[in-house]
Formats: C-alpha cells, structure tokens, sequence
C-alpha cells in the first residue's frame, strides 16, 4: 500500500472512504490481488429500489451520512421506474418513494443520477485500457470487450467504494494475462439481426460459463449487435470480456495465444433452438425493447416501422435520457406515441416491478431481457423488431 | 483443537456452530427478519444463523445477498461470524460492510471435522477457528 492509502485506510479522508476502503482490501485478499490501482470511472449497479428494498436503501443513506463523495466520474445504473412518468408506468406510490430515497442518496454521492445500463452511449466513454470499476453485467462486458477498458465483474458496493476511494484492487481482468481467451467460438449461422447476436450471446455464455470467448466469423456487428451479443453471454453466462476477429480491439494481439484451445460451433440450428425455448402462444404480450437501453439508431428503426398503426400502450421502449433527448429532437419519441407507443427512460423491463404493475405476458427481442423476465414469472416471446412490430396492427 | 484459515474480516467472538454442507444464497435463500434458512432442500432448511458461526462451503446467488447479510446485521439476526471453505466477492463485500468476521480456507478436512452444535472461538484477526467443546 502506498502512503496515501494507508492513509485514507486510517480514516484520514472520513470514516466513509475508510471503511469503503476496506472492502476493497477484503475482496484483494480474496482474489489474490498485489496490490491496488487507481481507477479513471465508475458505473454503479443496484440502483433499483426493486432489489435494493431498504436493506440497501438504509446502506447507501448511511454511506452519504458519512461523508462518502464520489472522487472520479461516477454514474449510475437503471432505477426501477421513470423518475418523471412513474405513474404512467403503474408504478405504486409507495415503490416510487423508496426509488426516490435511492437516487437522492446517490445524487448525495455526487453520482451522476443517469439511470442506464448503457452509459457509454450517454457520453461516459473510457479509453482503451484504463483501468476502471463497472458494474452491471452488460455495460461490463461492453467496456471490456468493444472499448478495450479493464474492469471485473464489479457490484453495488464495490462499484461505489471505486467512486469513493478512486482505487480498485488489481487482479482479473485488469492484468494482461487474464484477457486471453479460453476457447475459440466458430460462429456458422446467420448473423442478420441485432436478435440472432443477442441468440448467440445466449448460446455461448450457457456453454463456456465465464470463460473468455474468441469469436470467429462474427461478420461485421454494428455497435447494437455487439451491444446485445455482451448482454446477453453475461446473462447465460458469466461472461465479462469477448474478442470477436476484426471486429474487437484485442482480438489482433490474442491471435498468438489460440492454439490448444476448447473449440466449439454455434450453428444456425442453435440459434433457432435457443429463440424457440423463449417462443410461446401469447394472447396479448406487451412488446418490450431496449434492453440494453435502445440507441438513437434503434428508436430510429423502431419509429420507422410503427408509423400507420395503433399499439394501444401495449408497446414500450427503454432508453437512457440522454439518448431520449435526440430521439426526441428527431422525432422518433413523438412517431413512436403517435402510434400508441411508450418511451420511458431512466428504467427497462429487467428491474421495474412488471408484477405490481400487472404484466403477464411480454415479447422482446432481447435475450437477457428474456431470461429475467422468464425468472419473473412472465410468459416470454423472443423475435426480432420487425417481427415484434409487424405481428400486431 | 484450532484451526488455521485466511483472515478475510477481522473480529473476535465465540458462538456455536451451524454448518452446511451446501453453499449459501443470503438474497432468496435466508429470511432477513428471522435469521432462517428458507431454501427449498437446503441442507440447513429451517435452522436459523442467527448469533451463529456459520459454516459452509462457499457463497452463490445475486450480489443483492451483501445487502441481505447487512440488513441482519442492523436487524440482529445476522450469524456471529462466518467461516467458509472458500469465500467469494458477495460474502466477502456483505461481511465487511456488517462487520462480521469471516475466516475461509480452512482445509477440506477441518471443514469435515466441523459439526453444528460445537462452540466455535473465531479469531479473525489471526484466521483461527477453535474447537471450545463439543
């Protein structure tokens, strides 16, 4: 440790960072870490009031008593509802208030209250290889993987004591030798929608677990695609880095360290397999989009296609409010609710209480959405946007 | 008879034993309120944890678990100190933030060794677990 971390491990700089500190050391002893490092940002999951309930809501209202203050950029994960349009959602009063406590809590912090799983896409972009500590399982995998930043699968808590301290402790993914990929992945199928990419995430994560993939004939994703290949190989799995050829930052340096490798073969045949396990006979499904958080070319789709028709409510979109504001300003939002869509920001399907607010029955084109929702007690269907939004008039 | 693992949180106390042979879930797998194991088919269904050392393996489940174990701590019901086999990131982060002691890799044979009803000494601080009786 260095001075200055003995230091604020001593309390120098507030009970807060001290005991936040602590944890830190905790969890190098547990991973074998040498040492610890500064980190550049932070994003911070555990935001939803849903699976905080006031046993985390009573710890981070006793973490901004004690003075704790975010020292790098910090933002944060989705909350459970729209902080403005929670009643239009059918969000409880009483469930509003507790989300309400959380984020003022963070705003304490001095957390940048952005509310998605997408924060790259709202302007918290790391750099190639800096050392950062982000939490929620997609937005991990994406810095990882497409950005080439360092961070481990981190959690509420730790994710916090990183904004605090400004210090992570340095093992996994953070040190060279553990960003090699584990197995080679043949990819044989059909790659044509943000859908199938979000399949095969699926795919891979249930058959490597956490083992890092090097995926082989991915084709040339766009940003949505690899967004939804991350999200989903996290959710099956426990995947928090991917190298895809030509298509990532590392993937040219880890060309070297293939041989030997476990292969395996995702065929066009897995994918349908794994989109028919989530496809039921659904009456009346709400169709759900934006998990991750839709970017401005999705809304921008999704605009195009439901121009003419009549969703009655049953359509909602989830975006991040950055992103809300130019879909706005390019009238994808107004299209949108003028075919009797929604579009909330700040919240999305995986953390809202669907339950309280009366879902049964969802359709989505997103596998970790999927997953989560199924866990809920939703009766799920996976397809893609076109066939989501051709199948209702 | 005393035993040597890795200090993870330090903290003295001496309690009796609860010791499961499966790995523990505190989100979903244990009552907050009452200290008691609630998963279905667990090997300790039923028992409660809390003032215990509480025994097992590892850690599993959602990182929602930290906040679970903190919230028995303000509620009184958390165990006494844990001792696991090997622990893992959301055990570790819910024993720190309650500041309950916790002491893991304590051999498998120890771990064998170990039966609920013992009095357990846990010194943290020095990553030892000693047999008081039974």
């Amino acid at each position: 440790m260095t001075r200055e971390e003995e230091a604020m491990l001593g309390g120098e700089e507030g009970p807060a960072a001290a005991k936040l500190l602590e944890l830190l050391v905790a969890l190098g002893e547990v991973f074998g870490a040498e040492r610890l490092v500064p980190v550049e940002s932070a994003h911070i999951s555990g935001v939803s009031y849903k699976n905080l309930g006031e046993a985390g809501l009573g710890w981070l209202v006793e973490q901004a008593d004690l003075g704790a203050r975010a020292r790098i950029r910090a933002t944060l994960n989705p909350a459970g509802m729209d902080m403005e349009f929670w009643r239009e959602m059918g969000v409880p009063e009483e469930f509003a208030e507790g989300q309400r406590r959380v984020l003022a809590a963070f705003e304490r912090m001095g957390v940048e209250p952005t509310c998605t799983c997408t924060p790259y896409l709202a302007g918290h972009v790391p750099g190639f290889g800096s050392q950062i500590a982000w939490a929620e399982s997609s937005a991990v995998c994406f810095s990882n993987s497409v950005i080439g930043a360092r961070t481990n699968r981190e959690s509420g808590p730790t994710t916090i004591a990183s904004a605090v301290t400004g210090l992570a402790a340095l093992y996994g993914f953070r040190l060279d030798e553990n960003r090699r990929p584990g197995a080679v992945v043949e990819v044989e199928a059909d790659l044509d929608t943000v859908m199938a990419y979000s399949a095969l995430g699926y795919v891979t994560g249930k058959r490597l677990g956490t083992t890092v993939p090097y995926f082989k004939g991915l084709g040339s994703p766009s940003l949505e695609a690899k967004k939804a290949l991350g999200a989903a190989c996290a959710t099956s799995g426990g995947i928090a880095l991917w190298h895809g050829e030509g298509v990532t930052p590392e993937a040219e340096a880890m060309k070297g360290h293939l041989a030997g490798l476990e292969r395996l073969t995702v065929t066009a045949g897995d994918v349908e397999e794994a989109v028919a396990r989530f496809t039921g006979p659904l009456d009346d499904p709400i169709i759900a989009l934006g998990c991750p958080h839709s970017s401005l070319e999705e809304l921008g789709e999704i605009a195009g296609l439901v121009g003419g028709r009549n969703f009655g409510g049953r359509l909602w979109v989830f975006t991040s409010r950055s992103v809300y504001s130019r879909a706005e300003e390019a009238g994808h939002v107004g299209a949108i609710r003028a075919a009797g869509g929604r579009v909330f920001r700040d919240t999305c399907m995986v953390v809202a209480p669907l339950k309280e607010m009366g879902w049964t029955e969802v359709a989505t084109n997103s596998f970790k959405a999927g997953h989560y929702m199924t866990s809920m007690g939703m009766r799920t269907r996976m397809g893609t946007i076109r066939e989501l939004l051709g199948a209702r008039q | 008879m005393i035993i040597r693992g890795r200090k993870i949180v330090g903290g003295r106390t001496e309690g009796v034993a609860l010791v499961s042979r499966d790995p523990v879930s505190f989100y979903g797998g244990i009552d907050p309120v009452t200290g008691v194991v609630t998963e279905p088919g667990h090997a300790v269904e039923g028992e409660c944890v809390t003032g215990k050392v509480f025994v097992f393996p590892t850690g599993k489940g959602s990182t929602v678990g930290s906040y679970v174990i903190y919230r028995m701590a303000k509620l009184g019901t958390a165990p006494a100190a844990i001792v696991n086999l090997e622990t893992e990131a959301i055990l570790a982060t819910g024993c720190v933030i309650s500041d309950v002691p916790l002491v893991d890799r304590i051999g498998e044979e120890a771990f064998k060794g170990l039966e609920s009803g013992m009095v357990l000494k846990v010194d943290a601080d020095a990553g030892t677990v000693e047999v008081v009786e039974g």
